[in-house]
């Protein structure tokens, strides 16, 4: 799906607006949340839905932007804000090391690698007491008591994580990646080095997700291994978001990302607060339902699967929306 | 002696205990179209994934314009000028047929608009530019063998192994096809053809090798080797 110019200008405007117009600590919070979740999500999907590398493993490289910027805190006594600087380049850097390692193995073999190299991660970084400070994590002091350069840091974030991919999907690693994804033996008689381009791909991924993750130690203040390198509250949520909007489609990760961060929230909440209290115990539940259903009946994603959406929507009556609605 | 364009000398392939390629030795010459038949099982493709790079090759070497090519990953193969379609077609599929033959084009350029520019034409070369923007997942048979030709042609060989590129066509396409593939050849292309339809083969090589259970059995003119007893003996059996 393509959105036109002036989509993107409403939703750059929109965004640039929200805080100012909603001002609630709360739903700005809610935000930024979203907006991390877009950086990461887009990322994985650079790499997955893009190359066709699954990665089950997108914690490492949020893990490790976090813990760049809190060990520049803790360890170097320079600003936590330095690991902005750092906190993506170490990533890509670890990044490239675990792709030379893994990038030998093909499809489920290769996601298999990406778990057990996640696990050894945050188990080192829970161990390492002396480095990481273990379980205790690293607490902080926030630089700002306002939410807004959070949000507007954040959105800067996630707007050029979506540009870069953008662009690099439009030159020729894009269609390399592409190649490499819908047929890797193919690509490689095209004269496609697909080890070097599927390692180019995971280095501008984990980039972004180490950026990410660096924020995250900023804004939040507070990180520990189980947080940060946690393969179910990262690296799978990375799969669900791409899943949700769109796997392998520019707009699909964003769109998830929002998605997957407002019916957290409105679980966890429980429908904030008018619902009784046990629904917070749901919204893990609902997550595999949602997969479930979009795996049932939008395989592309809701933005991969769009023209299809409008079509059930302009159809009334039809027997195919029929049966699909009753999905939902 | 001037060293060969191409040249497979002593080329030997083990499975296991299984020899599928056997001290196989043969030279190209440049500007040449040059047939492999053999009957099913062979080893003609075989010696395409030799000299492509997909299998390690057991013994002797492959040797293309003073290149040595054992060991040589797929990519770098095809970096040095050789180009392959595969008998099993695989395109790939969401993706249009220009982007297809633009993967391929990127070969010798980092340019997205000399890479369209150049796939553009080798799509009008092929007769499938009315079909450009078309997904290669839709394809009927016959295109999808033309994008096989088409992207191994994109990226600039100066050798092209083409791979059974006819079988399953109906006869009109293949006539399409051999007029095609002259064509190519007559672009400035050496071609090895592995083909089993005898009518094709006649028509279009110059010079043919004939090999059964991975071994040569017979090499010369279209004349020569199809009269070859030996030859008739591999395809219809001893009486």
């Amino acid at each position: 799906m393509k959105a036109p110019r002036w989509h993107i200008v409403v939703i750059v405007a929109a965004a640039l607006a929200f805080p100012l117009i909603v001002r609630s600590d709360y739903y700005v919070h809610m935000f930024i949340l979203a907006l991390l979740w877009v950086v990461i999500g887009s990322s994985w999907n650079l790499l997955a839905g893009y190359t066709g590398q699954v990665s089950f493993g997108h914690a490492i490289f949020f893990g490790i932007g976090a813990y760049t910027a809190g060990l520049c805190a803790t360890k170097l006594g320079i600003s936590a804000w330095w690991g902005m600087l750092l906190g993506g380049p170490i990533a890509s850097l670890i990044g490239l090391v675990i792709g030379w390692i893994c990038f030998r193995l093909r499809g489920p073999y290769f996601a298999l690698a990406t778990i057990a190299v996640g696990e050894i991660f945050r188990l080192a970084a829970v161990v390492w007491r002396s480095l990481t400070g273990g379980m205790q994590g690293i607490l902080l002091m926030q630089s700002f008591r306002s939410k807004l350069p959070y949000y507007y840091l954040a959105l800067a974030i996630a707007f050029g994580c979506i540009y870069a991919i953008h662009r690099v999907m439009r030159s020729k690693w894009g269609y390399y990646f592409i190649a490499i994804r819908e047929d890797q033996d193919a690509a490689e008689s095209m004269g496609v080095n697909a080890f070097r381009y599927k390692s180019l791909s995971l280095v501008v991924s984990s980039f972004f997700t180490g950026l990410a993750g660096a924020f995250y130690m900023n804004y939040m203040a507070f990180i520990d291994p189980e947080v940060v390198f946690s393969l179910h509250h990262i690296s799978i949520m990375a799969i669900l978001v791409g899943i949700i909007g769109g796997v392998g489609t520019l707009w699909g990760p964003p769109l998830g990302a929002f998605i997957m961060v407002f019916l957290q929230e409105t679980f966890r909440s429980s429908f904030f607060g008018l619902g009784p209290r046990w629904v917070s115990e749901l919204h893990v539940l609902v997550f595999g339902l949602l997969v479930i259903f979009v795996i049932l009946y939008m395989a592309n994603g809701i933005v991969g699967d769009w023209d299809k959406i409008r079509r059930l929507g302009s159809s009334k009556a039809g027997a195919a929306s029929a049966s699909a609605g009753k999905g939902s | 002696m001037s060293t060969p364009f191409f040249e497979s000398h002593e080329l030997t392939k083990d499975f296991g205990g299984l020899r599928a390629v056997n001290e196989l030795s043969f030279h190209v010459n440049e500007g040449e179209i040059f047939g492999l038949i053999g009957p099913n099982g062979s080893g003609k493709t075989t010696v395409f994934n030799l000299i492509n790079g997909y299998y390690p090759i057991t013994s002797g070497h492959i040797r293309f314009q003073g290149h040595t090519l054992n060991g040589l990953p797929t990519w770098k193969i095809c970096k040095l000028g050789i180009g392959r379609t595969f008998q099993v077609v695989k395109p790939l599929r969401r993706m249009t047929v220009l982007e297809n033959v633009m993967t391929a084009a990127f070969n010798h350029t980092e340019s997205v608009v000399k890479s369209r520019d150049k796939a553009l034409g080798v799509l009008e070369f092929c007769g499938l530019a009315d079909k450009k923007d078309a997904s290669a997942k839709g394809l009927p048979l016959g295109d999808r063998k033309r994008l096989e030709i088409a992207r191994a042609l994109a990226t600039d060989p100066k050798l092209l192994l083409l791979d059974e590129t006819m079988a399953g066509l109906t006869p009109q396409e293949q006539a399409e096809g051999v007029a095609l593939i002259r064509k190519i050849r007559d672009s400035g292309v050496t071609i090895i053809i592995v083909e089993h339809i005898m009518r094709v083969i006649m028509s279009v090589c110059d010079r043919l090798l004939c090999i059964n259970y991975g071994q040569r059995i017979a090499e010369g003119t279209p004349e020569e080797v199809a009269n070859h007893p030996a030859v008739i003996e591999a395809y219809l059996g001893k009486d």
